[in-house]
């Protein structure tokens, strides 16, 4: 390749992102707000705990996950809701209905999307395509390679969500599924570099499509010793253009947000918020109505 | 040539990492005008109303699943305990009679071949058995897992080194198709599987659960397994089919393992 005209060409990608973003500044003259909402590890938890319960005392439950969404909603109606997988598996629910009340009760909550877990996959790959049919929600995952099984084109690796005007781009990592889930379960789904397909997908979201918030929805795990098995905190140093990686997996109450420099060294946010419904993690993004300024972006958790 | 291209590659990125850091001076930090990111965690508690359409639709689903749950398969005749026994326990000896009973005619079926005995993981009994009505929700409680049955087979010698274990480790993990009897020094005294003395030359056909063989509790003998059959029924449904078919559970420690003092 012509080396002058790829810089060129560079350059005149550039200056059409400057020119996006001071179009997004001057065609609008007050300030946004996006909100996003998160669950991870629902299992199948549908109804509250007992109030008996010895660790979640009287917590949870989809109607009263529907009350919260509905009043956040309310006082922003430029709210995702979001879900990091595993969302089959652990109670009755699941071996009688088969994962279809948990998507419909979450398609009723308004959920934009979800990534893919391993228990996802515990009626087998077409046990989770035939409740597809209940989910009017995405499901996204960058780096399951579905093309021969019975997936195929069911699940996107990316999608970009418009809220007032603010373009959000969310992909979705998986975790590794041998030796986590029975072969004969995920059958022909290949599995690829969390880290490579993360970096492609935020490259694509920031620099092709724009986005002005980039999310990844990640069922790695938050954090392992092994330092070969990937996990969240490590994809977080990875990244350069993602701003938050909402996690699952490993079932980790965080009492809030971690902060993790990226590998530009800007801070970015790796969020888990559990299991069973008990808990609803909420980031709040609020944008500038001025022109550019010298301030950075201040981060509260 | 590619040699070259690695090192146009590289030149453009140096140009790249260049404009980005020209960018983030001339229009600040970046093309948006993202200021403020705040995070916090919300607990779903009693302070949010529920969504009442959402309770409603849930309701028949809840209903059902609760009147199928506590339907009544069968009827304890006693407390059906994990520790009323030091070698083997009322709870593991109708666990391990279940898979034995239960898995039995479905390998035979698929393999033509003769399961031998059981092994289980006392840890895996996850609750009690209440005198009483016993129904299926007794069996999720016992066995919240969704571990299936899976058919080892193993030469003697694991066979040996699967008693080793279990002699170690001084729990009375549930086991059925076996005799054994130890001595004052924890030696093997005698060693019967269905009725036959051990055969060290031969290999037998162990029901287990799927966790035991991915290497969960340390049954490392199951490394060396000669075959594995997953006969793609899961522990809980084993149990669910038995309750439908008997009237009462009866099950007591006994001698199937114990130690001569």
């Amino acid at each position: 390749m012509d080396r002058r005209k790829f810089v060129s060409r560079t350059v005149a990608g550039s200056v059409m992102v400057s020119a996006g973003g001071l179009c997004l500044n001057s065609c609008t003259d007050r300030k946004k707000h996006l909100t996003v909402l998160h669950t991870n590890d629902v299992h199948s938890h549908i109804d509250p705990f007992p109030k008996n319960h010895a660790d979640f005392p009287g917590l949870g439950g989809l109607a009263r996950r529907a009350g919260l969404v509905q009043s956040i909603r309310k006082e922003n109606p430029n709210t995702l809701l979001l879900d990091a997988g595993d969302i089959f598996q652990g109670t009755p629910y699941f071996n009688f209905y088969g994962g279809e009340l948990e998507f419909k009760l979450m398609s009723k909550l308004k959920y934009d999307a979800s990534t893919i877990g391993n228990h996802d996959f515990d009626n087998g790959i077409d046990g989770l395509l035939a409740q597809l049919p209940y989910a009017s929600f995405d499901f996204l995952i960058a780096n399951y390679d579905f093309s021969n099984t019975v997936l195929d084109g069911y699940t996107k690796p990316y999608k970009t969500y418009i809220r007032d005007g603010i373009k959000v781009g969310i992909y979705g990592i998986g975790i590794r599924l041998a030796g986590l889930v029975t072969k004969n379960l995920y059958k022909e789904t290949e599995y690829l570099d969390p880290y490579e397909i993360a970096s492609d997908m935020e490259t694509l979201l920031r620099e092709t499509e724009k986005c002005d918030v980039v999310i990844c929805l990640s069922h790695l795990g938050y954090s392992y010793e092994n330092e070969n098995r990937p996990d969240d905190l490590t994809l977080a140093q990875r990244t350069r253009y993602t701003d938050l990686i909402i996690g699952g997996h490993t079932h980790t109450f965080l009492e809030r947000p971690t902060i993790v420099a990226n590998a530009v060294g800007r801070d970015i946010l790796v969020n888990q918020v559990g299991c069973f419904g008990v808990n609803l993690g909420r980031i709040d993004f609020y944008f500038d109505a001025g022109g550019p300024s010298a301030q950075g972006i201040s981060i509260s958790v | 040539m590619a040699k070259l291209k690695h090192f146009e590659c590289l030149k453009i990125q140096h140009f790249v990492i260049f404009t980005t850091i020209l960018g983030l001076v001339s229009c600040s930090q970046t093309s948006r005008n993202l200021r403020k990111i705040n995070g916090i965690k919300v607990v779903v508690d009693s302070a949010f109303a529920p969504v009442d359409s959402i309770s409603e639709y849930i309701l028949p689903y809840h209903e059902h699943v609760e009147s199928v749950l506590d339907s009544t398969l069968a009827y304890a005749s006693w407390d059906i305990s994990k520790t009323d026994g030091t070698y083997n326990t009322s709870a593991g000896n109708l666990m391990a009679d279940i898979i034995l009973e239960q898995a039995a005619p479905i390998f035979k079926s698929r393999t033509g071949k003769d399961l031998d005995f059981v092994l289980l993981n006392h840890g895996g009994i996850r609750s009690n058995i209440s005198k009483g009505s016993v129904s299926a929700r007794t069996a999720f409680e016992v066995m919240p897992f969704e571990n299936t049955t899976v058919v080892v087979e193993l030469s003697g010698k694991s066979v040996k080194e699967m008693l080793a274990y279990l002699i170690k480790s001084k729990r009375a993990h549930p086991v059925a198709g076996i005799q054994l009897v130890l001595d004052k020094e924890d030696r093997i005294k005698s060693l019967d599987i269905r009725g036959e003395p051990f055969d060290d030359n031969r290999n037998y056909y162990v029901a287990t659960s799927d966790y035991l063989v991915s290497g969960g509790d340390d049954m490392v003998f199951f490394k060396d397994a000669l075959e594995v059959t997953d006969i793609d029924y899961k522990i809980r449904s084993a149990m669910i089919d038995y309750f439908r078919k008997v009237d009462t559970l009866s099950p007591k420690v006994d001698l199937r393992y114990y130690k001569v003092e």
